[in-house]
């Protein structure tokens, strides 16, 4: 085969197209610090986020790093009991809200979406940047809070504990993530309106590619769920402040009410997570396997089908809480066909790189670590929507696993893979690829001796949120924290070379990796300020890869 | 695919005062902007569903006290309240109506009409919190969960009520709190401390999802200020009226939860008997 | 464009306003009517449905539910839909919490 050959040809004929980089960009062709403040361009507000939720990510890594260094030893030697709670509920506090929600979404889904669809911009530009400066506040709140004295009721605010009972900072924390909450939902309501109303000539729905059907299914649960959790927050703080009791049973209030309307948010904010990683893999496998995409209809179809069967299954996380034992199977059996669609995501990604001409670029490595993760993650997930093994792992390190499968192995991988595919798209320039790879191979290898010695500590009986724990633990606890340092220095080694990449790196083609679709075809990199020169006309489906090769290949 | 994709040339209109930038035709704007505020509402939907689905639950749970606790609640003000508001989204309609034919001064007229119907509603309401507030219907701290007494005082003021009216007196004092507290019935007992609760629970949503209401109605006020100065500038045009069309839908909304609230809070226990 | 249903934006008959508010005043009358009935357990589906019945006449004509495009109308019924999912789940717990098993 004379793959690589063919490719650099391809992509010279990509870079003709396009035409060269020295020219003004969205990055230089304004370099005052208000340009940037008060920008409306989509692009540099996903810049703005990128280094927000960046500094959030270090500090819920860092708290990671407390707990599990806590969890060393069997005794709590390193921190309180209530600075453990306090660690903890701040970890997954700052991880889910501040940073696994707006990450791919607010910052890659404002980078591409337009780019993807051929739009000058999102559809409310202003909108965009007032959504970014709530999360900016949102943030600041949150983190005021903390400042102040932390959280310990854990990131679920389960009542009455934290609407009666708990001395911390609960309506501080809860005002921070009401804010944040709103700019999740004007930020997904931008992206459906984008969607819908801005896409250029000739791109049709089944013309789109597959991260915005992604981030399309991600914006309808930002914007149908986030509100309820706002909702519940109001009340829980109206509880709170007046002593009136609307979930606290001493006072005639129902607690189990409380989590129904908590997990009506936060089970489908769970794919508010994950749906955009789905998306990019898909965008990842298929141009690194040089491959139409198997599947692309069934694939968009069922991103959509996780965002609805997502609010059909949020009372498997209350199966042990009392509700009745009829919903909890019918809740079960719903439960279960989350998987259907999530499997067949699965299969057709591998059937995509079947017969594929695979590179191995840094995001294909992450992408494939995603594939094991969340398979792993997705597969776990059915011993826990089963009742009966539910009551066995229930509140123990078996659902902390399984969900750090979900979320870290699956969303924070996606989300690497992301930013490396398109980091010579954003910057103009090429990261290392040697320290890319070796960055995610560690990161695979790190988050594994993390997570899976978890399966096994909870299938054992240990007990999450508990800062102490008996000796024969230990080993496997050891196992889990020397993996967390190895992961550690996974996430840290981009903060190192694509940094200095950005100023030091090789200057990058329009399309580096030979991606077809528009961000790629169509704009330099980095774009310039109105993404296209002209505005162009889709007249073909994305990844047909396979007539484009036999095109170059007779030329 | 690039060698594929053509490029058209951009669509004329670009110099059209109203349209932004990164849209191509004030058609494309107009639709996006009245999309955005319909996808607003379904968050809206969504932000107040909350609160209707505490009520659903309670109203499941506690039914029998909560229609007594309804009871309470005065239907000719709410009645009237319906009619103020509803009057209130006939002007806002004929507002935007007003701007769909380019006729500005009577666009900035009915917004400001709207605004007068919606003081007259939180007025009318804030007479009616006063009252709840004098009969302690207020769900505040000190209604704690061993407090009976709140509401064998409502039962009581309720009660002085229907005999000043009988009377044809419409002016009438309320129980002495001593009264109702040297009243201490000890067969009410647990009973009377549930009953308090739960009749507690159908007035604290009653106040959040009244006040929640409010609320959107003072952001309401704000806005269709703003929109009136602009109209009033002449900044609207059959060809550009989408800030009048959305804050109307918005207005309507505000309307529409009322239109539910109304039932499900004032008229839930009429049948019993007022 | 993506847009390709043209909406006139015509406005609507004044008249069309009137009978509408005419309706509005109507069902809040029937509704204050019917509240004061003793309908059992119908009570409560009863006053909902007249005041489903005004939010209809309120979308439909004074929100231009008439002329908007059909993805308005899935807006619409989506929010109905997860509005319902919500409540019918939560209550479906409720309710069969007392059934023996």
């Amino acid at each position: 085969m004379a793959t690589v050959g063919l490719e650099s040809k391809t992509f010279e004929k990509f870079a003709d197209v396009v035409g060269h980089d020295d020219d003004l960009n969205y990055l230089n062709h304004d370099h005052s610090v208000l340009s940037w403040l008060f920008t409306l361009d989509h692009k540099r507000i996903g810049l703005l986020y990128l280094v927000t939720i960046t500094l959030m990510f270090l500090l819920g890594g860092a708290l990671a790093g407390a707990i599990r260094l806590e969890l060393l030893t069997p005794k709590g030697d390193f921190l309180t009991a209530d600075t453990y709670n306090k660690a903890f509920t701040a970890h997954g506090i700052i991880m889910l809200f501040f940073f696994l929600i707006p990450s791919i979404p607010a910052v890659l889904g404002n980078f591409l979406v337009p780019l993807m669809i051929g739009a000058k911009d999102v559809a409310f530009p202003r909108l965009n940047l007032f959504s970014y400066y709530l999360y900016f506040a949102g943030s600041v709140i949150a983190l005021t809070a903390l400042l102040l004295g932390g959280v310990d009721t854990g990131w679920t605010f389960y009542t009455p504990f934290s609407s009666t009972y708990s001395n911390s900072y609960v309506i501080v924390m809860a005002v921070g993530l009401f804010v944040v909450g709103f700019s999740s939902i004007l930020t997904g309501l931008n992206f459906i309106i984008t969607v819908h109303r801005m896409r250029c000539p000739g791109l049709t729905w089944f013309r789109l590619p597959l991260f915005i059907w992604g981030i399309y299914a991600t914006s309808v649960v930002q914007l149908l769920g986030t509100p309820v959790i706002a909702v519940t927050l109001g009340l829980l703080g109206v509880e709170r402040t007046l002593g009136v009791g609307i979930f606290d049973p001493r006072l005639g209030g129902d607690p189990i009410l409380f989590q129904h309307l908590f997990w009506f948010y936060s089970h489908p904010a769970v794919y508010i997570m994950i749906l955009p990683s789905l998306g990019v893999t898909s965008e990842v496998i298929a141009t690194f396997s040089r491959k139409n995409v198997f599947g692309y209809h069934i694939i968009a179809f069922s991103s959509i089908a996780i965002a609805v069967f997502g609010f059909i299954v949020w009372a498997h996380h209350m199966f042990t809480t009392g509700i009745s034992p009829y919903a909890a199977m019918v809740f079960s059996l719903l439960t279960f066909s989350v998987a259907i669609p999530s499997g067949i995501k699965v299969f057709s990604w591998l059937a995509t790189m079947y017969g594929g001409s695979i590179s191995f670029g840094t995001p294909m490595i992450y992408a494939f670590g995603f594939l094991g993760l969340f398979t792993i993650g997705g597969m776990t997930g059915l011993f826990l929507s089963t009742l009966g093994t539910d009551i066995h792992l229930h509140d123990t390190y078996f659902i902390v696993a399984h969900f750090h499968y979900i979320m870290v192995g699956g969303a924070i991988m996606g989300y690497m893979a992301a930013i490396h595919y398109w980091w010579p798209k954003m910057t103009g320039r090429l990261y290392s690829e040697f320290w890319g790879k070796l960055s995610a191979g560690i990161t695979f290898i790190g988050f594994n001796f993390t997570f899976f010695p978890q399966f096994i500590l909870g299938y054992l009986g240990m007990p999450r949120r508990y800062y102490e724990y008996p000796d024969e633990f230990q080993v496997l606890n050891v196992f889990s924290t020397a993996g967390a340092t190895i992961l550690a220095v996974g996430y840290l080694m981009p903060l190192v070379y694509m940094p200095y990449s950005f100023f030091f790196g090789e200057k990058a083609n329009s399309n580096p990796y030979g991606g077809s679709t528009l961000e790629w075809t169509n704009t330099t990199s980095p774009p310039s300020p109105h993404n296209f020169e002209k505005t162009p006309v889709v007249t073909e489906e994305p990844y047909h890869y396979h007539a484009k090769e036999a095109a170059v290949v007779s030329h | 695919m690039s060698a594929i994709k053509e490029t058209v040339q951009d669509h004329g209109q670009h110099h059209h005062k109203d349209l932004a930038h990164h849209f191509d035709t004030l058609e494309q704007q107009h639709d996006a902007n009245t999309l955005g505020m319909w996808a607003f509402l379904l968050t809206e939907v969504l932000f107040f569903g909350g609160l209707f689905a505490a009520y659903t639950i309670y109203r499941y749970k506690y039914s029998a006290m909560f229609e007594e606790a309804s009871n309470h609640l005065d239907i000719k003000l709410g009645a009237t309240n319906t009619v103020i508001l509803i009057l209130s989204s006939l002007t806002m309609a004929l507002a935007v109506r007003c701007s769909q034919t380019g006729n500005s001064l009577w666009t900035g007229r009915w917004l400001l009409i709207t605004i007068a119907f919606g003081l007259m509603f939180l007025g009318v309401k804030y007479f009616e919190w006063k009252h709840d507030y004098h009969i302690h219907l207020m769900p505040g701290k000190d209604w704690s969960g061993k407090d009976w007494w709140h509401w064998q005082y409502a039962k009581k003021a309720k009660d002085m009520e229907k005999e000043a009216h009988s009377k044809g007196s419409a002016e009438h004092s309320f129980p002495d709190r001593k009264d109702v507290l040297a009243d201490n019935d000890p067969s009410l007992g647990v009973r009377g401390i549930q009953e308090s609760q739960q009749a507690r629970l159908f007035f604290l949503l009653y106040f959040c999802m009244t006040s929640l209401h409010a609320l959107h109605m003072l952001v309401g006020f704000v806005l269709i200020g703003i929109i009136a100065y602009f109209a009033y500038q002449g900044a609207y045009s059959p060809d550009y009226y989408s800030p009048v069309e959305n804050i109307g839908l918005y207005w309507h909304f505000v309307d529409i939860v009322w239109i539910f609230l109304f039932p499900l809070l004032y008229l839930l226990g009429a049948h019993m008997g007022h | 464009m993506a847009t390709t249903e043209h909406s006139t934006h015509q406005p609507a008959a004044l008249s069309l306003y009137l009978l509408t508010f005419g309706m509005l005043m109507f069902l809040t009358l029937l509704t204050i009517f019917a509240g004061f009935q003793n309908f059992g357990m119908w009570s409560t589906p009863i006053a909902l449905g007249i005041a489903a019945v005004k939010a209809a006449l309120v979308v439909v004509i004074f929100m231009h539910g008439y002329s908007s495009s059909p993805l308005t109308w899935i807006i619409i019924l989506a929010s109905m839909f997860f509005l319902t999912i919500m409540l019918g789940l939560m209550l479906s717990d409720y309710m069969s919490r007392g059934w023996a098993m």
